[in-house]
């Protein structure tokens, strides 16, 4: 394969056949471009997607209540179903092997929260430890709720980011006491919301937050997410029986007609995960389809030039084989020629593909697109791929023109 | 040099079959200067591909040099092509894209001669031809004659045995085919074997034997005086 006179030989024949040359190279280089970039782009929606969807867990059941609309064994519509810590601890048994993490909640919108002389109004939310992994809440500073904070009514804090820039600016707020409606709490920890958009939060205990508000018993809202299986239909399927499943059990224990829509309500973010993920899925497909659209093009324009090449040197075949070539050495020149044109533009068209990416990449500020990258191997067999068809495009023709016989392709004017 | 022994050759023509050359026997000596004649369809093309084993007779014997040529693999009868012979067509059949010295340089790069070597050879047959101030141009730079005193050099680069020439003044007006014969008669006079496929009766004269061709046969195989191209013009 390396002989330098051959590839003296090739050179020359480059060289002097610019157009041609440089006509093939767009082609291939352009169709790898194309296909680097497309599929640049679709792995950065599905990045950027994912990321949107990160801020909360995306296998979480939420159940909430509110009144009544129809009327049910002798009960008038318009009645308030309350929600009770007895209710939560019964679904919680019942399903206590579906569920991954679970927390009841009790929470106050625009309740006034003082630090010095700084005051704002927060939701704050009796929560549990586990409903840090519901909201996906990160710990910056300090530490969430645990369980003894639960168990002795501790009265502790842990505030969002915002609060802590509205209440405390520069100040370390950990340890610091602040004032919800006008009871000291403790300061214990800062979380931040990976989708920002739910620190404006200040959590406190549960059984705090039931006695604070004066709620006896009374729950808001229950939140579970569901164990998943490494089958993700499977689990949408097992969530969906599950929500509809606590939906009825409510609606049994509370006296609600099953079909009234309004007194108990479950939504399930996982089935709209699944929604979100064909999407992505069918967005990725759609890529790739028009990315392999664009290989073939790439394939069959190849192919043709090479053809026409061919074509175009039957004569010169002709004369190189009365002047003493072997047809192997014909056609070894054609074909290393155009693996050396195709894989040269092929790996021009990848980097100049993946350096764009590169470039502009990180410069992309929207939520829909996030960090478009290239699998390189993907990228790289596409290369293969392509040159491997231009080859097998110029091999058939070259083959059949070193069967001519010499005198038939110089005879033909 | 060429020994031919009742050659025959036939093409299948779509349903028939197409003798084209019936029983042919002739030899040709070192340092001869052959036209083979006839009229289009006479077999003198078919004669000459065999002759330059870039095709098969069907039945007859074909010594060249010595070597049979019969059945030959693609490698030997691509080492016998380059070495033993070579050729001169009508159309010159230069490549486009290469200098009038690479184009001579060429089949020396089919006998694996390294670069320098082959451009100091080539250098040397273009000068013989009288193109050595044309070396660099491309074959569209040349006039009809000097692409064919190009693709004449070319021939010679080889040394070889054997020059075959397929209609070499077919494209050439009457002065410039009088200077390629010149030339050609000079190349013989040094020695070297010429075998010209012509139907120009002028052109034919000025070789030393001319074998005329009537289908298939031949019909007339005798010595002329050679006409040297320096009197006839």
């Amino acid at each position: 394969m390396f002989d330098i006179e051959r590839w003296q030989e090739i050179f020359d024949t480059l060289k002097k056949n610019k157009l041609r040359t440089f006509l093939t190279g767009l082609s291939v280089a352009s169709g790898i471009f194309i296909l680097v970039i497309l599929l640049g782009f679709s792995k950065g929606i599905e990045n950027g997607v994912k990321s949107e969807f990160q801020r909360d867990a995306t296998n979480c059941i939420t159940i909430w209540t509110g009144v009544t609309s129809k009327e049910y064994k002798g009960n008038n519509p318009g009645r308030y179903i309350q929600l009770k810590n007895d209710d939560y601890n019964l679904i919680s048994q019942k399903y206590s092997d579906y569920i991954e993490y679970k927390a009841p909640l009790y929470q106050r919108w625009g309740s006034t929260v003082t630090y010095k002389n700084e005051t704002g109004n927060y939701n704050v939310r009796g929560a549990v430890p586990d409903y840090q992994f519901i909201e996906n809440a990160d710990i910056s500073n300090g530490r969430f709720l645990n369980q003894s904070d639960i168990d002795e009514f501790k009265k502790v804090v842990v505030i969002g980011n915002n609060v802590r820039k509205d209440l405390f600016k520069d100040e370390d707020p950990i340890d610091k006491n602040v004032l919800i409606f006008g009871i000291n709490f403790k300061v214990v920890g800062v979380f931040y919301d990976p989708g920002g958009w739910e620190e404006n939060i200040a959590y406190i205990p549960i059984t705090t937050a039931q006695r604070v508000f004066n709620a006896g018993d009374n729950l808001r809202n229950m939140l579970f997410t569901i164990k998943m299986s490494d089958n993700f239909s499977e689990s949408v399927i097992l969530s969906n029986n599950i929500a509809r499943g606590i939906e009825s059990d409510l609606k049994l224990m509370h006296s609600v007609a099953p079909d009234d829509t309004s007194a108990v309500r479950v939504n399930n973010t996982l089935e709209e995960a699944a929604k979100i993920y064909a999407l992505i899925d069918t967005i990725a497909a759609v890529f790739w389809f028009v990315g392999i659209g664009t290989i073939i093009a790439g394939i069959v324009g190849v192919g043709n030039i090479m053809l026409i090449i061919v074509k175009e040197r039957t004569k010169e075949i002709g004369v190189r084989k009365a002047l003493g070539a072997l047809p192997s050495s014909i056609i070894g020149m054609i074909l290393q020629e155009a693996i050396f044109v195709t894989m040269f533009a092929g790996l021009f068209g990848l980097i100049a593909g993946l350096g764009l990416l590169e470039l502009i990449g990180p410069q992309i500020q929207n939520d829909y697109l996030k960090y478009p990258q290239v699998n390189f191997n993907v990228a790289l067999t596409t290369v293969f791929l392509l040159v491997f068809a231009g080859s097998l495009a110029g091999f058939i023709p070259a083959f059949r023109a070193v069967k001519i016989k010499p005198i038939d392709a110089l005879r033909d004017e | 040099m060429i020994q031919i022994k009742d050659l025959h050759k036939s093409y299948q023509v779509g349903a028939n079959k197409l003798h084209v050359l019936k029983g042919l026997n002739f030899n040709v000596e070192e340092g001869e200067l052959v036209s083979i004649m006839g009229s289009s369809g006479s077999g003198k093309s078919t004669l000459l591909n065999i002759l330059g084993m870039l095709d098969e007779a069907d039945s007859g014997e074909y010594i060249l040099d010595g070597f049979p040529i019969k059945k030959l693999n693609e490698k030997v009868a691509a080492k016998y092509r380059n070495e033993f012979l070579g050729f001169v067509f009508q159309s010159f059949n230069l490549i486009n894209y290469k200098s009038a010295l690479d184009n001579v340089a060429l089949p020396l790069y089919y006998q694996g001669i390294k670069r320098k070597e082959r451009i100091e050879k080539a250098e040397y047959y273009l000068e013989k031809v009288g193109l050595i101030e044309w070396a660099e141009h491309l074959p569209s730079e040349l006039s009809g004659g000097q692409k064919q005193r190009v693709a004449i050099a070319r021939a010679l680069a080889s040394n070889p045995k054997v020059l075959l020439a397929d209609e070499p003044t077919g494209a050439l007006d009457s002065t410039t085919s009088y200077e390629v014969m010149e030339l050609l008669q000079g190349i013989n006079d040094e020695g070297k074997t010429i075998l010209v496929v012509t139907h120009e009766h002028d052109i034919a004269n000025m070789t030393k034997r001319i074998v005329n061709l009537k289908d298939g046969v031949i019909v007339s195989d005798e010595i002329v005086n050679q006409k040297r191209v320096l009197q006839s013009v």
